[in-house]
């Protein structure tokens, strides 16, 4: 009833303008009967009327619009000539429409017996065929009419609250005889509710022909006729007077309440208050900067002023813009309620946190993804009935939406209580996929494996969906809501329910971002994107710090992180240093990091759009300005994991916005090498370190050999023994190690010579299987033999 | 009918140009620039024009005229372009000159043949008044500077 009432509100508000026009074009009209423009104009108001009423089920506004629209129409297309009667039944067919939204208003239906319809609607239907003309009733001599009171117009008013409750006998008679022009104005203008405006215009229709032949008379009150005639007591008329002026006054801030509390308001208009809203902020912070030195303190308590009414000022503004999220989810009902009739579920909705609120733009980006979150739930999350009562489930399933503000963001949950996500079905299905490899598998904790139905590999593949009970498209859902920089993030307990979790910003307006400086300048790096910030210096430097064909790896906690400096980002050289300040950032699913020469602060950021000759860059977001009044440009990280060493051409290939390629895994970032004289590759994130021993450091026990190598024994295995190839002899004394660790498991790979580290998406193909050998891929442009790292490390016999 | 044109004119490298003042924003003074590494070599940089950011574009740099000497400060003409605003950045600034375009009075010829054509490629036509000759820029295509792909340095 929340939303319908919500509903009800746009329609009253949107109503009372569209009224407010049509008066002006009314009148407009009279001047210029012809005019099909105007016609036109106020057909489709009262058309945009009807066609809500009748959606809101208001059926006598319906009805009554119903026969305004058959007038309008027969007037514009030329079919009736717009005469003084016609006009006049319109005029009252606007108050009649404007008196049952004002009912609408206050009951919130359009029932209330106070507003004859019926009346106005004979008429119309007498003006549409031709029969308008004085009614009889006119023609009867007005005797009773007796003192003048036009200084009075408001009893009139009044009085006419209590007779229409039930619809007089004679209304016409009553009501039209009396009434001059003047005075059915100055009833219509004090009107208080519908009721006095609907009896006015009654009176309206036939007020014309009255005018003409006694433009002289003095005109009772309409009380006084009332009483008179014995239709009401003059007690009544007392009694009348007091509710009416009791609820003028009443009605006057009721009514503020929906129409009156809000003005429509052109977004650009808003866009530009944000933008010198932002400009403000900015010279604010200039003045601020400024008077910190300054002894007089006169200025400095401006400033402070300016600090403060600038600080709320923005906030204002900022929330202008907001709006509740209760607007998408007043659709997800009837969402629910079809996908569960269609999929014979039966599935209770709950909605928490309705006026939780968040920028207008974000709004609209969500709708989409939220309605497929939803559609899935209902679709692979909640069981059938007979599925829920057999695991001893209620047959109704649960869905509920929740959101609420946290730290800064808005968090979105939809939660079911359904079947759940079973990982060991996603993982089996993304290994054979190959979207991930078995060991990868292994290593990921179930939060990761449930989370890889996000994987644009994964989620395209029809069968999968079947198998995995989750649908296809969540990848474009992840897609969707990182663009607006959100995250997304699934979690289930198989058999107890899934819930997805999405945060998003507050705006996209203003964000969080890490400032860092290299030389004289300044940078940006969206907070989004940030995930920890690692500081290496000489002996760390040079023990964690490696190359691998020429390109600079991390060892970061056992895994290794490309590096590319901020210089090389820049399109410059790399700098030599001795110690390094690595910003680790993630994007998409590659995380690098980024080395800078000084980290300044985290700060909020105005994001500004930058010229188009600057579009075509990756390595840019956008710009900001700073305190101090300078431009920084903020850097896109993804875009830079793109250009750069991070990712190569044939990740990007694999991007859903390049179309998604078939079959095609995600990208993994691979390390190729030589051996035997062939190309093999392993998983990079298999590698924790690559070292090279001088052959006489290798040692043997029994068959098998060994170096010392940190205070321990690393045990050897040669790759190409183990793939199936010949070893070839290097000249230069020295082997090509890879160190591979799995738990407490150490073990060094022999190989001929590290080539490269890439990131490609694989496609796996059969060719070249063998013992050790998964298969082959194309890996830059060259079939390449994908090491079997478990096979090779359970054939050395270490720790298997 | 008389129709006339106004022209905002200023100076490039000695040469005389003009752009029709309906297209100027305003004026400005040397701003600091923010520099766009990578950027194409004819943008300067970013300048804060009261909260907004606009992109200075060195118009001898676009024009493929020598570089400005390194004492000389350039001027900023803020110029709107397919709706964004641009600022290209000038040696001098001229005065705003009426020019009579009615029949009888004077008409754009075409440039020259033999003016370069990177020169040629940016203006529209020029104007042979009494005493010089105005080159009238196409703000539109001056501020087009097609992105050259850089070097991203990156290893493999």
């Amino acid at each position: 009833m929340d939303d319908d009432a919500e509903i009800i509100a746009e329609f009253l508000v949107e109503s009372h303008e569209n009224l407010d026009q049509l008066d002006r074009d009314l009148v407009d009209l009279e001047r210029d009967p012809g005019s099909r423009e105007l016609l036109s104009s106020i057909f489709r108001t009262i058309h945009t009327i009807k066609g809500t009423s009748g959606f809101l089920a208001f059926n006598r506004l319906e009805a009554l619009t119903h026969v305004g629209e058959n007038l309008l129409s027969r007037l514009r297309d030329g079919q009736m000539e717009m005469t003084g009667p016609v006009t006049e039944s319109l005029l009252s067919m606007v108050d009649t429409v404007r008196a049952l939204l004002e009912s609408v208003e206050a009951s919130g239906n359009d029932t209330a017996a106070a507003v004859d319809v019926d009346t106005v609607v004979n008429t119309l239907r007498q003006v549409l065929e031709g029969a308008e003309g004085p009614s009889p009733a006119a023609e009867e001599p007005a005797e009773d009419r007796a003192r003048p009171d036009a200084a009075e117009p408001t009893p009139v008013v009044e009085a006419s609250a209590e007779p229409v409750s039930d619809p007089v006998e004679e209304p016409e008679e009553a009501l039209v005889e009396p009434a001059r022009e003047d005075d059915v104005d100055e009833v219509a203008d004090h009107a208080a509710g519908g009721v006095v405006a609907e009896v006015g215009d009654a009176g309206l229709v036939e007020a014309a022909e009255l005018d003409a032949g006694e433009p002289e008379r003095v005109h009772p009150k309409l009380g006084e006729i009332l009483v008179e005639r014995g239709i009401v007591s003059s007690a009544d008329i007392e009694e009348a007077l007091a509710e009416q002026s009791a609820a003028d006054q009443g009605d006057d801030t009721a009514r503020r309440g929906v129409v009156d509390s809000s003005v429509r308001v052109d977004v650009d208009l808003l866009d530009s208050l944000v933008q010198l809203v932002g400009e403000l902020v900015l010279t604010r912070n200039q003045v601020l900067q400024r008077t910190e030195s300054q002894d007089d303190i006169e200025l400095v308590r401006a400033a402070q002023r300016l600090d403060l009414v600038a600080s709320e000022l923005q906030e204002g503004i900022m929330k202008t813009r907001m709006q509740p999220i209760g607007q998408v989810w007043s659709k997800m009902p009837r969402v629910v309620r079809d996908l569960a009739v269609q999929l014979g579920r039966e599935v209770d909705l709950q909605m928490e946190g309705h006026d939780t609120e968040l920028d207008r733009s974000l709004l609209e980006a969500l709708k989409g993804p939220l309605t497929h979150l939803v559609r899935n739930a209902l679709d692979h999350g909640i069981e059938t009935p007979a599925d829920r009562t057999a695991a001893g489930k209620s047959a109704q399933g649960r869905l509920l939406l929740r959101s609420f503000h946290e730290s800064g963001q808005v968090v979105i949950e939809i939660s079911d209580d359904g079947k759940g996500i079973d990982p060991d079905v996603i993982a089996r299905v993304a290994i054979e996929r190959g979207v991930i490899t078995r060991d990868q598998a292994a290593r990921m904790e179930t939060r990761e494996i449930v989370n890889l139905i996000f994987r644009p590999g994964f989620s395209t593949a029809a069968e999968v969906t079947n198998v995995s009970g989750r649908g296809v498209g969540m990848d474009v859902v992840r897609t969707n809501i990182e663009r607006i920089g959100g995250t997304v993030d699934m979690q289930s307990q198989v058999g107890v329910g899934t819930t997805c979790r999405v945060r998003i910003p507050l705006t996209l307006a203003i964000i969080p971002a890490l400032v860092i400086g290299e030389g004289e300048e300044t940078y940006a790096i969206p907070q989004a994107n940030l995930v920890e910030l690692v500081r290496l210096e000489a002996e760390d430097m040079t023990r964690n710090v490696e190359e691998v064909a020429g390109a600079p790896v991390l060892r970061l906690r056992g895994h290794l992180l490309p590096l590319v400096s901020m210089a090389e980002v820049l399109g410059r050289t790399r700098p030599e240093a001795d110690a390094l300040t690595v910003v680790v950032v993630q994007a998409d699913d590659m995380r690098f990091g980024i080395c800078v020469d000084k980290v300044h602060d985290t700060q909020e950021i105005v994001v500004k759009p930058i010229g188009r000759q600057l579009k075509l860059l990756p390595t840019y977001a956008g710009a900001t300005i700073m305190g101090d009044g300078r431009v920084a440009l903020i850097l896109d990280v993804p875009g830079i994991a793109h250009a750069h060493a991070i990712a190569q051409q044939s990740a990007a290939a694999s991007r859903p916005a390049d179309g998604v390629v078939a079959g095609a895994a995600d990208s993994t970032a691979l390390l190729v090498l030589e051996v035997g004289g062939q190309r093999a590759a392993l998983p990079l994130r298999e590698v924790s370190r690559l070292e090279e021993f001088t052959l006489d450091r290798i040692e043997k026990s029994g068959n098998a050999e060994a170096v010392q190598y940190r205070d321990g024994i690393l045990p050897l295995v040669r790759l190409a023994g183990a793939i199936g190839l010949v070893e070839r002899v290097r000249d230069d004394d020295q082997v090509s190690v890879v160190v591979h660790e799995s738990g407490a498991t150490r073990i060094g790979i022999v190989i001929d010579r590290v080539l490269d580290v890439v990131d490609a998406a694989v496609v796996r193909s059969d060719v070249g299987r063998r013992a050790g050998v998964l298969g082959s891929a194309v890996i830059g442009d060259r079939v390449t033999d994908l090491v079997d790292l478990d096979a090779v490390v359970a054939l050395s016999g270490v720790g298997a | 009918m008389a129709r006339s044109l106004q022209y905002c004119t200023f100076w490039v490298d000695g040469l005389f140009f003009g752009v029709e003042v309906s297209g100027v924003q305003e004026v400005l003074r040397y701003q600091p620039l923010t520099v766009v590494p990578s950027a194409p070599e004819a943008v300067q940089g970013l300048i804060n024009l009261r909260g907004q950011i606009v992109t200075a574009l060195d118009l001898r740099c676009r024009l493929g005229l020598p570089p400005r000497p390194e004492d000389a400060l350039p001027m900023n003409v803020i110029v709107r372009s397919r709706g964004e605003v641009v600022s290209l950045l000038v040696d001098d600034i001229g005065d705003v000159i009426t020019v009579d375009t009615s029949p009888g009075g004077l008409e754009i010829e075409p440039t020259p043949a033999n003016v370069p054509s990177t020169v040629q490629d940016v203006v529209s036509g020029v104007l042979a008044l009494p005493d010089a000759i105005l080159l009238v820029l196409d703000a539109d295509r001056a501020a087009d500077v097609s992105v050259v792909p850089q070097p991203t340095g990156g290893t493999p």
